[in-house]
Order: C-alpha cells, then structure tokens, then sequence
C-alpha cells in the first residue's frame, strides 16, 4: 500500500491488516510512556483546506506518537487565501521533504488528484474530500464495531453483522467509506435517509438495503449497531429547507431517541463520528447512554491512524 | 559443518543448564521475569520458565513470562517490506525492579537485542537486564553479550542458523544451512 485514499479498491486482506495493526498501537497507548520510535526522521503534512478539530488533532496526535515530524497546514491564513493552487501547495510541500501528505479538501476527489498527479513523492492519505471518502473513520468505526461486537477480534472480520446507517448519506463521505468497507468485511449495510438525503443510484448496489424511515428500518431487522450521520446543513443549499421541511420533522422521522433505541437489541451499539447535532439526529439520552461509543470512537480514531502511518511509512518504499 | 546441529535432547539440556545459571548469578529465581522476543523466542521463555519452576518450585511460570514485541524499534525498517506488528505481553505487576531475562533463540548481530533494550526502556525500569539465547552464532555489530547461552556455533556470513521448535514447527532442532549465495 503506498496511498489510502477510498475503501472501495481497499481489499478485505489489507483492511483486517489495517484493524490487527490498530488494535497494537491501542495496547501501546496503554502504557505509561506512549511514544514509539518507529517513524523518527518521517515527515508528515497535514494538509486541511476544510475546518475540522477531531481528524486533524488525531492525525496530529498518531504521528506524534510514532516520533514522526508533524507540520500543519491550513488553507486558512496561507497562500491559499491568495489564490494559489492545489498543485503549487503541493509542490511547496514536496520541496519540504514531505513522507506522507494527510489531505482535507472541501472537492471530491482532491486525495486522489495529489496521489497520481506526479507532483509529490510521498504517501498521501485522505482525510475527508467533500461527499466522497473518509477512509480513517470508516476504519476506525469498523475497530470499534469489531471490538464490541466480534467475540475473538484478532485477523476477523465483521461476518454477519448488521449496520444501520442513519441520516445524510447524501453528503456523507463517512457513509461512502462505510459503504464499502462494511461490505468487504463481511457486515450488512442498511441506509436509512429521506429520498432527497440519498445519493443517484445508490438503489441500484444490491449489496446496500434503503429504508426511508428509522421505524421501517427497525422493524425489518435486528442491527448489532446503529450510526447516526450529522446533518450537513453547511453542504445544504438553503440551509436544509430544501432536502426536509424542518428539523423537528426530521428529527421525528430519523433521529435516535430513547424510544427508538430501546427497539434495539441489548448488545446494539450507538455510534456517531461526530461532530453531533445533539437534538436533531441524535437525541442526549442516546448519546450519552452506556450503548454509546461516540467518545470510544475518537480513542481508536488515534490508533487506526497510527496504523495506516505505520503500514504505509514504516517499509521499505514501496513501488507505487 | 553444514546439517542438524543440536537435536531435541540436546536443546532440553540446554535450556535445563540455563535456568540453574539463571537462578545461581541472581540467588534464586523471586526477581526474574522472562520476556521471549517473538516468534521463536516465546516458546524458548515458556520453557525455560517451567524449567525455573522445577529448580524452585515458588516460581510461577506463569506470572513471570510475558513476550517483548520489537518491530517498532527495528533499526532496518525502512529497508525491508512492511512487517506485521506482533503482540507485547507483560507479566501484571510489570517489569519495574524485576531482573529481567530476555530470551531469543539465534544471537546475531545483536541489532535485535538493541531494539529490545529500547523497547523495554519503554515499559518500565528493570533493575538488571540479562540475555538469554539458544545459539549464538557471532557475528556482532553492535557492543552487546549474552549472559547465557545453550550453545555457540561459530558460523560465516553467508551459512543460515535456522531453529525448529516443537510448539511452532513441530520438533526441535537447529539446522546450521549453508547460504543460498554460497
């Protein structure tokens, strides 16, 4: 693996590679003296053209801890502001000596751009590129799922479990990533979204079940875990009014309350990748119940990612 | 001298006269605490775990093993494919003030042993570290020696020590192989 840039080519091989790594980097992060070695003299930009706190600060933090040198970069208060352009920033960060390049860009498709464009050398990893990939979150939920709902996580994959994914699928690219690595992983995805919330064609991947309401949803089947999507209303033309009429009907059709939750099975976890509208799509109680992982999900975003730095830094460099 | 070296009573002698060393330098086995380095290390420390309960039977194999893990603290990882990241187990009192013995099976260059060194350094502060290997087969880069050794096989280059064990490959023996480009 040289890039991590979409779950979609990703192979179920790779991806369970990926989760046993994570699960010893969370064991080293137990210890009272947390920092490896592993990736002194690396160099690793994060480069964010999109707001966001908990992805940059936990690529921040894996890095750190594996010794690696971080640089951060955010469009805002750079030559970005100026106008410069995706690939004059990315030749600035190949003359810098950059190993690895963590991307957030506001475009679908921007990881994939600096990866096969030539113009820089090192490994990039996409941190979000607007409605497309996330693939560090979806790996991270599918750790979190695995170690709650998996008996012998060690080298297994998701078999037979059932995922609810509930909310803006539409500008979601947690859902997009999820899709697929949920699939490759051997779990059963069900999308739960108002019609205007769904990406075209998604109906048409046989492997994805659509319900148009959380209660259809919960009838059909029995989900070992739910996760709740934020409403993107800074994606939304019109602040939301064009895709559901208002947020108290939304919230009442799809969003996660103690009544709804109590329709899960005992085990099913509630999962969120946050950041949450609390009192839209997910209601307090929910949120803040036993069955949460919401807060677990951001301690294991640290080692997934401290994993995928690892698989792609530590080797010898590999052909593309 | 290429062909089987040490043969399955040969390697539980070995390991029988290692554990009386072990407990004569320490005056006895309380402190000690093995840490196998994997893969063939671990089963190397089991062993000589029960053979230190059989010279002092308070010595719980159990509660005194654990496997030190070294791949994040290889000094080669940038000149070889990515490796898998094994699992690092301790005893559950730790390692703080325990004379710690690490074992391995086939004592090199001594690259292997500096990771460990580092890696422990990391887990706590033993009061004393001592090395334990099957072989040693020379050829050191690095200032470092074993306290304990089964047996020593002057070796070139070039020649592969490989050791079998029972627990992984399904019998004991060190093979001593003539190198694929001599």
């Amino acid at each position: 693996m040289k890039h991590l840039l979409t779950t979609k080519d990703l192979s179920r091989e790779d991806a369970i590679r990926i989760l046993d790594t994570a699960g010893q980097m969370a064991a080293t992060q137990e210890r009272e003296i947390r920092k490896l070695p592993t990736l002194r003299g690396k160099t690793v930009v994060n480069l964010f053209f999109e707001d966001s706190t908990r992805t940059r600060i936990s690529f921040e933090a894996a890095a750190k801890r594996l010794s690696a040198d971080v640089i951060n970069f955010s469009a805002k208060g750079s030559s970005v502001s100026k106008g410069e352009s995706l690939k004059d920033t990315a030749l600035t960060l190949q003359a810098m000596g950059a190993d690895a390049v963590v991307v957030r860009h506001w475009a679908s498709g921007a990881a994939e751009r600096l990866a096969t464009s030539g113009w820089i050398h090192g490994s990039v990893l996409n941190a979000g590129d607007g409605t497309h990939q996330h693939p560090t979150q979806a790996l991270l939920d599918a750790y979190t799922m695995r170690r709650h709902l998996v008996e012998s996580p060690g080298a297994a994959g998701l078999d037979g479990l059932r995922v609810a994914i509930v909310g803006d699928i539409l500008h979601s690219r947690v859902a997009g990533s999820n899709g697929y690595l949920l699939n490759t992983l051997g779990a059963k995805v069900s999308l739960v979204a108002p019609p205007t919330l769904l990406p075209v064609g998604i109906t048409a991947r046989p492997e994805l079940e659509v319900f148009y309401t959380l209660d259809d949803a919960l009838d059909a089947h029995e989900y070992d875990a739910i996760m709740m999507l934020r409403v993107q209303r800074e994606r939304m033309t019109g602040g939301g009014a064009a895709f559901f009429p208002s947020p108290e009907e939304y919230s009442r059709m799809y969003g996660l309350d103690a009544a709804r939750m109590a329709r899960l099975p005992e085990h099913a976890i509630v999962m969120h990748p946050g950041p949450m509208n609390r009192g839209l799509e997910i209601s307090a109680e929910a949120a803040d119940s036993p069955r949460s992982v919401i807060v677990e999900q951001v301690s294991n975003g640290v080692a997934v990612r401290m994993a995928a730095l690892y698989l792609l830094l530590a080797g010898e460099e590999a052909a593309a | 001298m290429t062909g089987t070296i040490l043969g399955a009573p040969d390697i539980s002698r070995a390991l029988k006269r290692i554990a009386h060393e072990i407990v004569e330098r320490n005056d006895g086995a309380a402190s000690v605490m093995l840490l196998g380095i994997p893969t063939r290390g671990l089963p190397l420390a089991h062993r000589l775990a029960d053979a230190l309960a059989a010279i002092e039977p308070a010595f719980s194999p159990a509660e005194r093993t654990g496997a030190l893990d070294i791949t994040m603290y290889r000094d080669d990882l940038h000149k070889q494919p990515t490796r898998s990241i094994g699992t690092t187990t301790l005893p559950a009192e730790g390692i703080d003030d325990a004379v710690v013995v690490l074992v391995d099976d086939v004592f090199h260059t001594g690259r292997t042993i500096r990771a460990a060194l580092d890696a422990i350094s990391d887990l706590g502060r033993p009061s004393a570290v001592q090395l334990a290997v099957l072989v040693d087969r020379g050829h050191r880069e690095l200032p470092i020696r074993a306290d304990f050794v089964g047996k020593n096989i002057p070796t070139s280059r070039s020649e592969r020590v490989d050791v079998h064990l029972a627990e992984i490959d399904g019998e004991d023996a060190v093979i001593l192989r003539r190198g694929e480009d001599a």
